[in-house]
């Protein structure tokens, strides 16, 4: 770690990994750290905010957060990337928001069909070989300009049993926390214990070799990408039974925030190399990171200074540098 | 069937064929629908607002060029800052003129650096590292121009928005502009050296190329190409706004695969990209003039950019 950084190779090289990797273990644990360093900084400046309301306040928003990152992860299993989660789940919440209370047949069959939509996406992408990021980044315009159609002005509301289930009370465990916990659980359940999640690992890492043994690459993109479609869909019905309506652009952030949840969780852009449940952590860590910087104060040494809202975002963005730098630092030593 | 197929092939080896093929098609339609009138003023109308689109999608497309997941995505962003730089260093006078684009420039120039400085030490994909920076430059950016209602000084806005004849003298320049990337692409050892390192980067290093100085200063192009889009869109525009920048994430990507640049890097087109910018622009008149609704246009823009893609894309790989 003593040596300058500018000796950092570009490209990483193959590497051999000792038996018992600190490194590796440290990595690991980051997401957990951060979370946990976000967490103290809260109790810090507002003590209050640590309890049972607390965090259901919180977290409320870090539910559909957390299922957005969960569609990112899919896609970034197979080695893509999704720039039009965001879009996606303003559109399905505008669906829920505009169709669900009134028409649900019709909302459910929309919610269906375009979760179809995402799957030949990725079949699309497979079969041309084409670039993730153009086809996501024209996909974005494609679902903001459905919301549009669907729901011109903000409003709308929620189904009854979708406000309910999401201001569910647990006892003693914020439901958001539950649901995270939940989550986490289901998404490494599916990518890292079933063989099933295993080819689509390896189908990120090496796809020629997953094709060799045998395996449909075209159905294994349909299927991420669909699985991409569903969480992002939950991402939206989540959205609405927080906030009770709809708006197109709600959640134009989530794209950002999808991806840098997952590698603030531990993912690898290439390879397959995913973290489901650091993922979650990661969307947990930046949701809180944001509430804990409107809490920012130190009083001792800048008394009466907060950080103007306008620094939200770039805080957020220097927290991913932050991480990302603290990660090379990590794996310097491997390459 | 078989002719057909000659004529694909032909085609595809001059992708920048499609994208003038296709703004012809829609601009005739254009013309058609408003009744056999308005070609000329439609087509220098699209001639000036091209001239933005390209500026920005020339950076982009070196930056493409490089290679596999070379991106820039925080061209809005340093578009957005730039415009405010600009419009506060000049301060409305005539006589900052030159200084305001120098600062506008050298802002652009600077947030190249500091992208390629992200990929380089962190390690990271360009597409992260710049989606990263495009957070903290658009926090700069709202907090730099706060309040910010600096009209463009008078001579500045005159010369962006004059024409001769009714073609924009700025398009003219950008037209020049292009010739000179054109060259430098095709004639000059950094423009071999992108393409180089975009066929094949392990080969480029192997061969002695400086690879990592090739990087750093397209990406300092792209970034200072941005940042002169922006102190002209604030002249453009009569002043300085953060979303100025906002359309050109899609607009300067899709510019670059539509007029035929390889999105797998090592092969650029210069003039494909006037081409898509025409088409585009076309496209986005007659759905304004034909009143949809912007849900419609947005719709329409990105399905056009994915079935572009479709058909001209991923197949022109190298290896």
């Amino acid at each position: 770690m003593a040596a300058p950084v500018t000796m950092v190779a570009e490209e990483p090289q193959p590497t051999r990994r000792p038996a018992i990797d600190m490194r590796r273990l440290f990595r690991a644990a980051l997401p957990a750290l951060s979370l946990i360093i976000v967490l103290l900084a809260i109790d810090d400046f507002n003590p209050r905010a640590i309890s049972y309301f607390g965090f259901n306040l919180m977290l409320n928003l870090a539910i559909p957060v957390a299922l957005a990152t969960a569609a990112q992860i899919c896609i970034i299993t197979v080695s893509d990337l999704d720039l039009s989660i965001g879009a996606y789940v303003g559109f399905i919440a505008c669906v829920t928001a505009t169709w669900l209370p009134t028409a649900p047949l019709l909302g459910v069959a929309v919610i269906l069909g375009s979760i179809v939509v995402y799957g030949a996406l990725g079949a699309l992408v497979q079969l041309r070989q084409l670039p993730s990021i153009v086809v996501t980044l024209g996909m974005s315009f494609v679902w903001l300009g459905l919301a549009l159609l669907v729901r011109p002005q903000p409003g709308g509301s929620s189904p009854d049993w979708l406000t309910n289930f999401m201001g569910l009370h647990v006892p003693y465990v914020p439901f958001p926390i539950v649901a995270a916990i939940v989550l986490a659980i289901a998404l490494h359940f599916i990518l890292i214990r079933t063989a099933f999640g295993a080819v689509l690992r390896g189908a990120g890492g090496n796809p020629s070799a997953v094709a060799r043994s045998g395996w449909s690459l075209l159905r294994i993109k349909t299927t991420t990408y669909a699985m991409a479609g569903v969480f992002g869909s939950l991402a939206g019905l989540a959205l609405v039974g927080v906030s009770s309506s709809a708006d197109a652009n709600m959640a134009n952030g989530y794209t950002l925030l999808s991806i840098a949840g997952a590698i603030l969780g531990g993912a690898e852009f290439i390879g397959g190399q995913v973290s489901p449940i650091g993922a979650v952590i990661g969307a947990l860590t930046l949701q809180l990171a944001a509430v804990a910087l409107n809490f920012f104060h130190m009083p001792v040494l800048l008394p009466g200074f907060r950080i103007p809202p306008e620094w939200q975002v770039g805080a957020q963005g220097l927290i991913l540098i932050l991480i990302l730098a603290v990660r090379a630092l990590i794996n310097r030593g491997d390459a | 069937m078989s002719t057909q197929a000659a004529v694909l092939l032909r085609f595809r080896n001059r992708p920048w064929i499609w994208s003038f093929l296709g703004a012809i098609l829609v601009w005739a339609l254009a013309v058609v629908l408003a009744g056999g009138h308005g070609a000329w003023p439609v087509f220098t109308t699209a001639l000036a607002f091209s001239a933005f689109t390209v500026l920005v999608g020339l950076g982009q497309m070196f930056v493409i060029t490089l290679g596999p997941g070379n991106i820039d995505l925080s061209l809005p962003a340093n578009i957005g800052l730039a415009s405010a730089v600009a419009m506060k260093v000049m301060d409305g006078a005539d006589s900052r003129i030159a200084l305001g684009l120098i600062a506008a420039i050298g802002a652009g120039l600077a947030i190249g650096v500091v992208n390629y400085l992200l990929i380089r030490l962190l390690r990271i994909p360009p597409l992260i590292a710049t989606l990263s920076s495009s957070f903290v430059i658009r926090s700069v950016g709202i907090s730099y121009g706060r309040g910010l209602q600096i009209k463009p000084p008078q001579a500045f806005a005159d010369f962006v928005l004059a024409r001769v004849g009714g073609i924009s003298i700025l398009a003219a320049l950008v037209v020049l502009v292009s010739v000179l990337a054109g060259v430098v692409l095709a004639r000059t050892i950094y423009g071999r050296s992108v393409l180089a390192v975009g066929q094949n980067i392990r080969a480029a290093r192997l061969a002695g190329l400086p690879v990592r100085r090739v990087r750093l200063v397209t990406y300092a192009l792209c970034g200072a190409l941005g940042g002169l889009s922006g102190a002209l869109l604030a002249g453009f525009t009569g002043g300085s706004s953060l979303d100025v920048g906002a359309e050109y994430l899609l607009t300067s990507i899709a510019v670059v695969v539509i007029g035929g640049t390889s999105v797998t890097g090592g092969m650029a087109n210069v003039p494909g990209l006037w081409g898509a910018a025409f088409m585009l622009f076309m496209i986005a008149t007659l759905l304004n003039s034909s009143g949809l609704g912007v849900g419609v246009r947005d719709l329409m823009t990105g399905l056009i950019i994915i079935a572009v893609i479709t058909l001209a894309g991923g197949r022109r790989q190298l290896r």
